[in-house]
C-alpha cells in the first residue's frame, strides 16, 4: 500500500482497469497527450496506446454520445468531461440515450458507461468552473451518482463504475485532489500523504456502490455529507465540541438508506450539507427520506446548510462555500432546537 | 480613449481606402494598449491580486484591432474568455476591466464574473463566456435580432479554432445561412486549443471552408498583419451589410503565452513561440509599416509613454477599488423588487 493523492488513485483505477479488461477505452479533451488537465489520465496514453487512451475535439456532446453507442455494442468507455460546468451539451446524451437505454429496449442493450466530471469550487474558477450539478444526475431514472471524498474510496468507487453494467456519473470533487480540504482556505491544506484515507490498496479492489461509511461515530446528531463537505463536517464537528456522527454517503444513487435510518434513529437530529444550491438539491431528497423514514425519531427540524441560490461567484467564493463556520452554526443550532 | 472604428468615422474614410496613417498610428495605439494590459495583468496575476482562471490575448491583438476598424459603433461583438483584448477594442475602460481581473466592486461585473464574464451594454459588447462554443449560437442571435429590426448592423462573433470543432458552431452556421442573418464569424486560429494543436483537433484542414457545406463566403487571413485583418473585415462588413448573410474569416494567429496562466506549454517548442514573437509580432509589423511611411521615433516614445501611463492607473484602480458589498453575492440573479 501506498499513499497517493486522489488523482493518482483516480488514475491508478483506469490503469487497473485497462489492465484487466480491453473492452475499457478512456477519452476525452487533453486526456491522452497532455495527460488531463488534472493529469487524471497521465501515462495511460503512453501505456495503452492512442487507440485505448485519446484526445478529442472540444465537443462534449460527440464525446458522451459517441460513447454511448461504444457502451451499447460492449465496450466500457470511460470518458472525462474535463470540469462538470462543461458538461451541458452532453446532458441531451447522459439523459435521453445512456439512461434510458436499457428501459427502452426492454433489457436488450444496455449502457455501462462511466462519465468522470471534476466538480465544487474553492478554486477561484467562478461560475464556469466550479459548479455541484449532482441533482441534475439523481433527478434522472437510469443513472447512478458518485462521489468520492478521499483517494482510498475514488479508486474502489471507480473500478466499481467501470464494472458496473450501467451508465454512472463520477463527480470528482476538485478541491479534493491534492487534499481533504475542510474549508479553511486561509490555512494549508494537509497532502493525502498525511491522511490515512490517502492509503490506497494496490491493484484491483472495490468499494460497492450503494455503500455509505461512518467517517466519524457520534450519539448527538447525524450529519450526511459527501465529497468536500465530509472534511467540512469533520472539522465543524470537532471545532463546535457537537458529538456528531458523520456518514459520507459516497454514492448518492443507489442511497445507503439502511445506515442513514439507523444513525438518525440514534441520534434522532440531522444535518445534511452540500455544496450545490440549496433549492431542489439532493439534500431536499435526503431531507425527505429523512422525514418519511425517521419521523418519530426525530427531536429536531431536519436542518439543510448548502451553497446560496446564486450562480457560483467570482470575487465573493468564500461567502458561498459553505465552510466549518456556517456547519458549525447548524449544528449548534440544531443541537439547542 | 477613441478607438480605432471611431477614429475612422471621424476622419471620414471611406471603407475601402486602405489604411492610411492616422488610421495605422491608432491601431498601433490600440494594439499596444492591450499588448501592456495582458501584461500588467499578468504580473498582478503572479502578485497573487488576480484569481482564478485569466486567458491572456498576447500575440493575438491584430485580429481583434483589425476587425474593430471594420466596424462602426453600434455593430455587435461578442467572444469566448480570452476577451481582454476585445473589450479594450470595443473602448472598454481598461479600469473596469482590470478591476473585475480583482474582483472588485469597480469591474463591469462588480467581481460577479471575473476574467472570463463581462459585458459592456455600451459599448455592444455582449461578453466573454466560459463555455467554449457557446458565444457562436448568441452571436447568431444578435445577428438575428439586426436583422429582425432592419438595421444594418453587423454581429462580429469571435471563436477559436479549438471551439470551432462545437456541434453548436454548425448549428449556427446552417441557421446563419438559411436566414441570410449579419453575423461575421471569426475564427481566430491560434493553432492550439489547450494543449491540443488543431491538425490533432480537427479533420478540417481549412477551417475557412467550414461553412462551405452552406455556402457561406470566406477569406483567410494573416491575423498578424492587422491591415490584412481590416481589408479582409472590409469585406466581410460589406456582404452581411448588403443583406447577403454570413461571412466566416479564418484569422491565422498566435498566443504567446499558455493557455491560461496555469499552463506550462510544453505541447510546443520554444522555437515555433520564437519565430512567431521576433518575425511576425503584430505590434512590430505595424510599426515597420509607419516607420516606412516616415513615422518619426518621437511619435512612438508618446504613445508608448501615454499607454503605459494609460495601464497603470487601471492597475492602481484594479488594486484601490473596494471589495465588492456583501450583499452583491445575491444581486441580480433574478429582477428582484
Ligand atoms: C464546453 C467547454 N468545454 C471545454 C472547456 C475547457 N476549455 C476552455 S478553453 C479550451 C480550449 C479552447 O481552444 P480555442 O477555441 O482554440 O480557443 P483559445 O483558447 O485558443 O483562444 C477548452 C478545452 C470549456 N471552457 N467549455
Ligand atoms: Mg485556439
Amino acid at each position: 500500500m501506498a499513499r497517493k493523492t486522489m488523482i493518482e488513485a483516480i488514475r491508478d483505477a483506469m490503469d487497473v482497469m485497462m489492465g484487466r479488461d480491453d473492452d475499457v477505452v478512456v477519452f476525452g479533451e487533453d486526456v491522452g497527450f497532455f495527460g488531463g488537465v488534472f493529469r487524471a489520465t497521465q501515462g495511460l496514453q503512453a501505456k495503452y496506446g492512442t487507440r485505448r487512451c485519446f484526445d478529442t475535439p472540444i465537443s462534449e456532446l460527440g464525446i458522451v454520445g459517441v460513447a454511448v453507442g461504444m457502451a451499447a455494442y460492449g465496450l466500457r468507455p470511460c470518458v472525462e468531461i474535463q470540469f462538470a460546468d462543461y458538461m451541458y451539451p452532453a446532458y441531451d446524451q447522459i439523459v435521453s440515450e445512456a439512461a434510458r437505454l436499457r428501459y427502452r429496449s426492454n433489457g436488450q442493450f444496455t449502457c455501462p458507461l462511466v462519465v468522470r466530471m471534476p466538480t465544487g469550487g474553492g478554486i477561484f474558477g467562478g461560475q464556469t468552473h466550479s459548479q455541484s450539478p449532482e441533482a441534475l444526475f439523481t433527478h434522472v431514472c437510469g443513472l447512478k451518482t458518485v462521489v468520492p471524498s478521499n483517494p482510498a474510496d475514488a479508486k474502489g468507487l471507480l473500478i466499481a463504475a467501470i464494472e458496473d453494467p450501467d451508465p454512472v456519473i463520477f463527480l470528482e470533487p476538485k478541491r479534493l485532489y491534492n487534499g481533504p480540504f475542510d474549508g479553511h482556505h486561509d490555512r494549508p491544506v494537509t497532502p493525502w500523504s498525511n491522511h490515512e484515507l490517502g492509503e490506497v490498496p494496490e491493484g484491483h479492489y472495490v468499494v460497492p456502490l450503494g455503500t455509505s461509511a461512518i467517517r466519524r461515530e457520534g450519539s448527538a446528531l447525524t450529519i450526511l455529507a459527501y465529497g468536500s463537505m465530509v472534511h467540512v463536517a469533520m472539522t465543524a464537528a470537532a471545532e463546535t465540541g457537537v458529538d456528531a456522527e458523520i456518514i459520507d454517503l459516497r454514492t448518492l444513487l443507489p442511497l445507503d438508506l439502511h445506515a442513514i435510518q439507523a444513525s438518525v434513529r440514534k441520534t434522532g437530529r440531522c444535518v445534511i450539507v452540500h455544496e450545490a444550491t440549496l433549492t431542489s438539491g439532493f439534500g431536499a431528497e435526503l431531507s425527505a427520506l429523512v422525514q418519511e423514514t425517521c419521523f418519530y425519531h426525530l427531536e429536531a427540524p431536519v436542518v439543510r446548510v448548502a451553497g446560496w441560490d446564486t450562480p457560483y461567484p467570482h470575487a465573493q467564493e468564500w461567502d458561498y462555500f459553505p465552510g466549518p463556520g456556517r456547519v458549525g452554526r447548524a449544528l449548534l443550532e440544531t443541537m439547542a432546537a | 480613449m477613441a478607438t480605432a472604428a471611431e477614429t475612422r468615422k471621424r476622419t471620414g474614410k471611406s471603407r475601402d481606402t486602405s489604411v492610411d496613417q492616422e488610421l495605422l498610428l491608432q491601431a498601433y495605439r490600440d494594439m499596444l494598449l492591450i499588448r501592456r494590459f495582458e501584461e500588467k495583468a499578468g504580473q498582478l496575476y503572479g502578485m497573487g491580486l488576480i484569481g482564478g482562471f485569466c486567458h491572456l490575448y498576447i500575440g493575438q491583438e491584430a485580429v481583434v484591432v483589425g476587425m474593430q476598424m471594420a466596424l462602426t459603433p453600434g455593430d455587435e461583438v461578442i467572444t469566448s474568455y480570452r476577451d481582454h483584448g476585445h473589450m479594450l477594442a470595443t473602448g472598454m475602460d481598461p479600469r473596469g476591466v482590470m478591476a473585475e481581473l480583482t474582483g472588485r466592486s469597480g469591474g463591469y461585473s462588480h467581481g460577479k464574473g471575473g476574467s472570463m464574464h463581462m459585458f459592456s451594454k455600451e459599448k455592444n459588447f455582449f461578453g466573454g463566456h466560459g463555455i467554449v462554443g457557446a458565444q457562436v449560437s448568441l452571436g447568431t442571435g444578435l445577428a438575428f435580432s439586426n436583422w429582425y429590426r432592419s438595421n444594418d448592423r453587423v454581429a462580429v462573433t469571435y471563436f477559436g479554432e479549438g471551439a470551432s470543432n462545437q456541434g453548436q458552431v454548425f448549428e449556427s452556421f446552417n441557421l446563419a445561412a438559411l436566414m441570410k442573418l449579419p453575423v461575421v464569424y471569426v475564427i481566430e486560429n491560434n493553432k492550439y486549443g489547450m494543449g491540443t494543436h488543431v491538425e490533432r483537433a480537427s479533420a478540417s484542414r481549412d477551417l475557412s471552408k467550414n461553412g462551405a457545406p452552406w455556402s457561406i463566403p470566406s477569406i483567410q487571413v494573416d491575423g498578424m498583419d492587422v491591415v490584412a485583418v481590416k481589408e479582409a473585415g472590409d469585406q466581410a462588413v460589406a456582404h452581411c451589410r448588403a443583406g447577403k448573410g454570413p461571412f466566416l474569416i479564418e484569422a491565422k494567429t498566435y498566443r504567446y503565452r499558455g493557455h491560461s496562466m496555469s499552463d506550462p506549454a510544453r505541447y510546443r517548442t520554444r522555437e515555433e513561440i520564437q519565430t512567431m514573437r521576433t518575425q511576425h509580432d503584430p505590434i512590430d509589423g505595424a510599426r515597420h509599416r509607419l516607420e516606412a511611411l516616415g513615422v518619426d521615433e518621437s511619435v512612438f516614445k508618446q504613445i508608448d509613454d501615454e499607454v503605459k501611463a494609460q495601464v497603470q492607473e487601471a492597475a492602481d484602480f484594479a488594486q484601490s477599488s473596494p471589495e465588492p458589498d456583501e450583499r452583491e453575492l445575491w444581486t441580480d440573479v433574478l429582477l428582484e423588487d
